[in-house]
């Protein structure tokens, strides 16, 4: 598949290409960016856009994968409620990501009561039909949300409550950008998330860093035509937000869903499974919700998990390192072997937008060179 | 999971509108839609709710990635990209 190049217009694909390389050669050293999010991830594995870049320059999957950072905390709290006997609904990809000891799949397995769901919205229908307690374990960017700030303002069924993993891009991004020896000279900001936010967003992060930021959908031509915008932008020593996303994003952003996410979240520090502290980075019903905010609503008994060890195996995980952008898949001695799909180690592994699960699935780097 | 899906607005009933994905009719939340939207309009679904009204003049291009997922794979589960298409689908209801 990553060797079937179908574009929409294949000497557009080419000549951008072209110009890439063209770029990359007056900036003359190897040049390093960063996109974050799993959409593009897939959409440079399907196409194989990898094989098109130059071979200085170097995109890199970062934090872009919100279920890969739910921290083995946050995971724990998900099993204890399960294994209190609360009914748990999340979306799919949450069920195999490891926690301290059990994943939500295991705590399933021995007789805890999860259920998967597409949407927010299906989480209340469940609790509208029984009197349980239900808790919406809810994972994902600001794009998802705001879908979990809507359903709490429509007047939710009283046996109804959320256990907040949201996370928020644009404070990870100064994370990385401070990371010391980061190569990361440019980020690709992800179209879906930045029609939410607006893309006038990234501004203060594009002054402090003095590294710019390019918004940018999820075709192959969307992705190659915001590298050929963070490139010039990098050659030209002019660092700013470029928005190459317009028919989705606008600099505001959407108004609506940001007034509804701001008055119920509010964004605090917190760890991001294997990135770091990220100031700003979890978003947390504010306490006027305390009614419908899980953590407030039943006591979370997480020392009786740790009475167990680890498995052993997640000391070799080396997927925060790939997540910061340090290391890829390939580096990782597990990758392929003893962390697959099916058995994962690593979060990473487990996410369909985990650059791990991603490069499996798609066959690894798509460099037709390397692969030939 | 943050890729949304574009889809046609059939008919709308308080903050609820009836949606077309490609033959398929769902149930789409407009609590967070960005600006005012009517039958005929596209909009972005993600889980549920739309995000974005889509403009009129961006409607083919956008449809043109997702028709092309959807033709290349239809039900294999090798293609995330097509799967998170299709979870988005499935997310409204």
């Amino acid at each position: 598949m990553t060797n079937e190049l179908q574009f929409r217009d294949p000497a557009l694909a080419r000549s951008l290409a072209a110009t890439l390389a063209r770029l990359v050669d007056e900036i003359g050293r190897p040049v390093a960016v960063m996109h974050v999010c799993g959409s593009h991830e897939q959409a440079i594995a399907r196409f194989g856009l990898r094989s098109l870049f130059p071979k200085a320059l170097d995109v890199i999957m970062g934090p872009g994968c919100p279920v890969c950072v739910t921290d083995v905390p946050e995971v724990d709290e998900g099993v204890v409620l399960a294994r209190q006997g609360v009914r748990i609904v999340t979306f799919g990809d949450m069920l195999r990501v490891p926690g301290t000891v059990q994943s939500l799949a295991d705590a399933q397995a021995s007789g805890a009561n999860i259920e998967v769901i597409y949407s927010p919205r299906q989480a209340i229908e469940i609790a509208r039909e029984t009197d349980e307690e239900v808790v919406l374990f809810a994972t994902g960017f600001e794009t998802t949300a705001v879908a979990t700030a809507a359903v709490i303002l429509d007047n939710p069924p009283k046996n109804f409550s959320v256990l907040s993993a949201h996370k928020y891009i644009p404070p990870v991004m100064e994370i990385v950008a401070e990371m010391p020896g980061s190569r990361v000279e440019g980020f690709l900001a992800a179209g879906h998330a930045a029609a939410i936010t607006g893309s006038a967003v990234f501004e203060p992060f594009v002054e402090r860093h003095q590294v710019p930021v390019v918004v940018a959908g999820f075709e192959p031509m969307d992705i190659l035509a915001g590298l050929v915008e963070l490139l010039e932008l990098i050659r030209n020593k002019t660092p700013r937000v470029a928005n190459m996303f317009p028919r989705c994003v606008s600099a505001e952003g959407n108004i609506p869903a940001q007034k509804q996410l701001w008055r119920v979240f509010k964004p605090v520090g917190g760890k991001w499974r294997g990135i770091a502290h990220v100031p700003n980075g979890n978003l947390r019903l504010r306490d006027e919700f305390a009614h419908v905010d899980a953590r407030k609503r039943f006591t979370i008994d997480l020392p009786s998990l740790w009475d167990y060890a680890p498995p052993a195996l997640a000391g070799q995980c080396i997927c925060g390192d790939i997540m910061a952008g340090i290391r890829n898949p390939r580096d990782c001695r597990l990758f392929n072997r003893e962390c697959v799909p099916e058995n994962p180690v690593g979060a990473c592994m487990v996410s369909n937008e985990g650059t791990c699960k991603i490069w499996h699935l798609y066959g690894g780097v798509p460099d037709l060179e390397a692969t030939a | 999971m943050c890729l949304g899906v574009p889809g046609r607005v059939i008919s709308i009933h308080d903050y609820t509108a009836v949606v077309d994905f490609w033959g398929v009719r769902k149930d789409v939340r407009l609590d967070i839609v960005d600006e005012p939207v009517v039958p005929g309009d596209y909009i972005l679904n993600h889980v549920g709710f739309a995000i974005r009204r889509i403009a009129p003049e961006s409607v083919a291009e956008t449809l043109e990635l997702y028709e092309m997922l959807l033709r290349e794979n239809a039900g294999g589960e090798d293609d995330l990209m097509a799967l998170d298409v299709r979870a988005e689908i499935a997310g409204a209801s």
